[in-house]
């Protein structure tokens, strides 16, 4: 386990996650001690059913724990109701989910500046806040376009735009690349490649190793528990960051 | 042949599939049909009570009056017309002034024999037959001033004896009646200023003396009029040969059939049927609304069923014809029940009147009343689901067999607008804005309740006011009351099983985007707040819009195909139309907490990833 000290700002400690009982117990997240510090990058693989999703789900406060304690920037977060974790993720915590999960009938700019609305922030400053955000993502001339005239890498990329709306202190990524190609692969990638040099924290959860070669700490997961962890020396400046194209 | 059987088949196993929704469609339909069919079978059935005092009392086919005493020779005339094959009478009548118990009416004194008459003997249902000093006092009037046998009366200051109350067929029941007097009659409430002359008769009762005590009381001979009855050999001519015999002068005998009689003995039950009709007519209004939100879940859930039809080589008319298929059958259904519940309640509705003997009975359905209520049912369905049938029918191939979900549709003024309100109200139009035909709808079924409810209160206030300008008694106001209960009940209830599946539709509709909204950071209460407002604020509009314009268009409409006096009702205060548009949204709030509460806290991750799936 590893041990980022006082600069841990999602802390897990004993987490776990069961379905069902008897024997038709499944056990989704088995006992999991994570830190995450500031502006670190975590990969966590596994193969499917492996509880990384779960986990996520877990730290972000969209799913209640079984057992065990989950803190973002030092409160708990397992013990607290639903309004204060709704306010919590709104402020705290951006998701990216495999699906997008864009609103269809939203153009890319109302998507994005939906969690800056449901944060309470003016409509100038969230729409101001949102054509910033579609521009560092490379779309601010897709704007105006609904989901359905995006590609799936353009729509990808409005979920990250979105998720950093709020200026969150961590980004949970669920397979971000799972529904891509390989060039909407690439593209997002060199997001997070953005979004990591620029500090900000994130986990992601993916199969790609070409995700986890940007992260500075690799974790593995199997049967709901962790099993190896690998720091990766330097990030994206290491040979596996050359191998998947990211360096020049 | 095959194509029939292939729909029919689809037809049943999808309702069977979808027992519930089924059963909603339904009670839907036959709300309409019920109302429409006791609307339209209700006269038949008040007709038995009189059938029933014909033959009690060997009714007249025809009445004849003279109020000319001179002209008696033209009714004995009449005895022996063509077609006339018995006769009573002719028999004096006077008017007079009856006192009893304190209580002054107006009578149309009859005199007649002791002795039974063979056309016309009045059935008693009480005491024993005319005799001097004596009164005999017709059923209904004995009601309405609470007489019985034995109490002393006064006819013009002479002093009586009621000994007996009894029936005829010879004419309406109290306060109905015909004007057999020279004097004249007005019938219903004089306003104070109508400058009536004194002499008419207000509402006179009827009452039977001996023909001596008739003379009596009116020693002039010239004052007093006579009818005569008479029994046809076809009872069915009776309003030809009234018809066929055209004054000579304007005192020759005044002819009034059997059927015209029976005509205004019903007159409540035309009242009846008038409220009724007014009730079918906004529950099938209600019904397509209700049914088209039922039908448009319906059809979006069968989109893969349509994509398979259509890649097995089935056309878009086919496609269509199937969609249609179950609903045509729940309509036919739906007629069929409406018939057979409207004509068993029909003698529940309407009692007989006081004045007349015998119970109504179930009324036959004829061709034309089951076709016109099946036709209704029929038209109800084909225009709450044919455009979501062809629509469906129409969608392309390939995405029907992916089941894509019809995408929402994007408002995007409405989307501007919500991003200057708080959470909730930002939330809740951009649900409205996603079915904006779901909230069309919604409103629709609101104002077609919410007019009801105001026409309602009109013809309440103006039945508890004013009965006897409508010319009726206490116990006919109350038929008349229970008749707007049962369709407002009926009405109620649709337009709230309508408000509860339009919330439920919209909460499932919304799952998704209910579960990414709070993974966005609302919080559940938000969300069940933007859910609930997304059904409230549609009906507070529905509310004003059945207030007005909605209730003064549809009783400017009644006043208008019922002639009815519009200068005589008092419409609903402004406190009262404020009352009934604060009470509809509280009860649409009410109904729709439950759905609400439940969608703002569906699992999120679930969801997301039921969808994702």
């Amino acid at each position: 386990m590893s041990n980022v000290g006082d600069t841990s700002v999602l802390r897990a400690r004993g987490l776990r996650k069961v379905y069902g009982k008897g024997e038709g117990l499944v056990r989704a997240v088995d006992g999991v001690d994570l830190d995450i510090g500031t502006g670190e990058t975590v990969a966590v693989m596994g193969p499917s059913g492996c509880g990384k999703s779960t986990l996520l789900h877990l730290l972000g406060g969209l799913d209640r724990p079984s057992g065990g304690e989950v803190s973002l920037n030092g409160r708990r977060i397992d013990d607290i109701g639903e309004k204060a974790l709704a306010r919590m993720r709104r402020s705290a915590v951006g998701f990216v989910f495999q699906a997008f999960h864009l609103m269809e009938e939203l153009t890319a700019v109302e998507n994005v500046e939906l969690s800056a609305l449901l944060a309470g922030r003016s409509p100038r400053a969230a729409r101001r806040r949102a054509e910033e955000l579609l521009e560092r993502v490379g779309l601010v001339g897709r704007a105006r376009f609904l989901p359905s005239a995006l590609s799936g890498g353009q729509r990808q990329r409005v979920a990250i735009a979105r998720a950093l709306s709020n200026e969150p202190l961590v980004v949970l990524a669920d397979e971000p690349t799972g529904n891509l190609d390989s060039a909407a692969t690439l593209d997002v990638l060199r997001l997070f490649e953005g979004l990591h040099e620029s500090g900000q924290t994130l986990v992601i959860v993916t199969h790609d190793a070409r995700i986890a070669a940007t992260a500075d700490r690799l974790i593995s997961m199997r049967d709901g528990a962790f099993v190896d962890e690998t720091r990766l020396s330097g990030g994206t400046t290491g040979q596996l960051g050359a191998l998947v194209g990211l360096e020049d | 042949m095959g194509r029939i059987l292939l729909g029919g088949r689809l037809a049943v196993r999808d309702l069977r599939r979808r027992r519930i929704e089924a059963a909603l469609l339904l009670l839907a339909i036959m709300a309409a049909t019920t109302t429409l069919t006791l609307a339209l079978v209700l006269r038949d059935a008040a007709s038995d009570p009189y059938q029933s005092t014909r033959e009690a009392t060997n009714g007249p086919d025809v009445v004849a009056t003279t109020i000319k005493p001179t002209e008696l020779s033209g009714l004995e005339k009449l005895a022996s017309a063509p077609g006339v094959i018995g006769h009573s009478g002719p028999y004096p009548v006077t008017p007079a002034k009856l006192q009893a118990s304190g209580r002054t009416s107006d009578v149309q004194a009859m005199g007649r024999d002791a002795a039974p008459a063979s056309v016309d003997q009045p059935k008693l249902i009480q005491g024993s037959w005319v005799s001097d000093g004596g009164v005999v006092v017709e059923a209904a009037f004995a009601g309405a001033l609470d007489m019985r046998v034995g109490d002393p009366v006064t006819l013009d200051g002479r002093s009586f004896e009621v000994v007996g109350v009894a029936v005829t067929a010879a004419m309406p029941p109290y306060p109905g009646g015909s004007c057999l007097v020279a004097a004249g009659c007005i019938r219903g409430a004089i306003p104070a200023d109508a400058g009536v002359p004194a002499r008419l008769l207000h509402n006179p009762g009827l009452v039977w003396l001996t023909q001596a005590d008739v003379r009596r009381l009116k020693p002039d001979p010239g004052s007093v009029s006579y009818v005569m009855n008479l029994t046809l050999a076809d009872p069915d001519e009776a309003q030809a040969f009234a018809d066929a015999t055209p004054p000579q002068s304007p005192d020759a005998p005044f002819l009034e059939s059997w059927e015209e009689i029976r005509q205004e003995a019903t007159e409540l039950a035309k009242d009846d049927q008038i409220l009724l009709l007014i009730g079918a007519w906004l529950l099938g209004l209600l019904a397509v609304a209700s049914l088209s939100v039922l039908v448009g879940g319906r059809i979006a859930d069968q989109t893969r069923r349509v994509g398979l039809l259509k890649a097995v080589g089935g056309t878009p008319s086919l496609v269509a014809a199937v969609l249609l298929a179950e609903y045509v059958l729940v309509a036919i259904v739906a007629a069929a029940a409406g018939l057979a519940v409207g004509s068993l309640t029909a003698p529940l509705l309407t009692g007989p009147s006081a004045g007349l003997i015998g119970s109504a009975g179930t009324p036959p359905i004829t061709m034309s009343t089951a076709g016109l209520v099946t036709a209704v049912a029929l038209g109800v369905t084909v225009v709450a689901t044919v455009v979501p049938a062809v629509r469906a029918a129409r969608s392309s191939t390939v995405n029907a067999l992916a089941d894509s979900a019809r995408p929402p549709r994007r408002t995007g003024w409405l989307i501007a607008i919500s991003a200057r309100l708080p959470v909730p109200l930002l939330l809740a139009l951009r649900v409205a804005a996603r079915r904006l035909r779901r909230v069309v709808l919604g409103v629709a079924g609101i104002a077609i309740t919410v007019s009801g409810i105001y026409i309602a209160l009109i013809l309440n206030t103006f039945l508890t006011t004013q009965p006897l300008a409508a010319g009726y008694d206490d116990a006919q106001v109350e038929e008349l009351r229970r008749v707007l209960l049962v369709w407002m009940v009926i009405l109620l209830c649709l337009a709230a099983v309508n408000a509860i599946v339009i919330t439920w539709a919209t909460v499932l509709d919304n799952r998704h985007s209910s579960a990414l909204t709070r993974a966005l950071g609302a919080t559940p209460d938000e969300v069940s707040a933007a859910l609930a407002a997304a059904q409230v604020l549609p009906a507070l509009a529905g509310a004003i819009l059945g207030v007005f314009p909605g209730g003064f268009a549809l009783f400017a409409a009644i006043n208008a195909i019922t002639g009815g006096d519009s200068d005589r009702v008092t419409l609903p205060s402004l406190w009262q139309r404020l009352a009934v548009v604060l009470a509809t949204v509280l009860v649409v709030a009410a109904l729709t907490a439950v759905p609400a509460r439940l969608g703002g806290r569906r699992p999120v991750t679930e969801t997301l990833q039921a969808e994702h799936a």
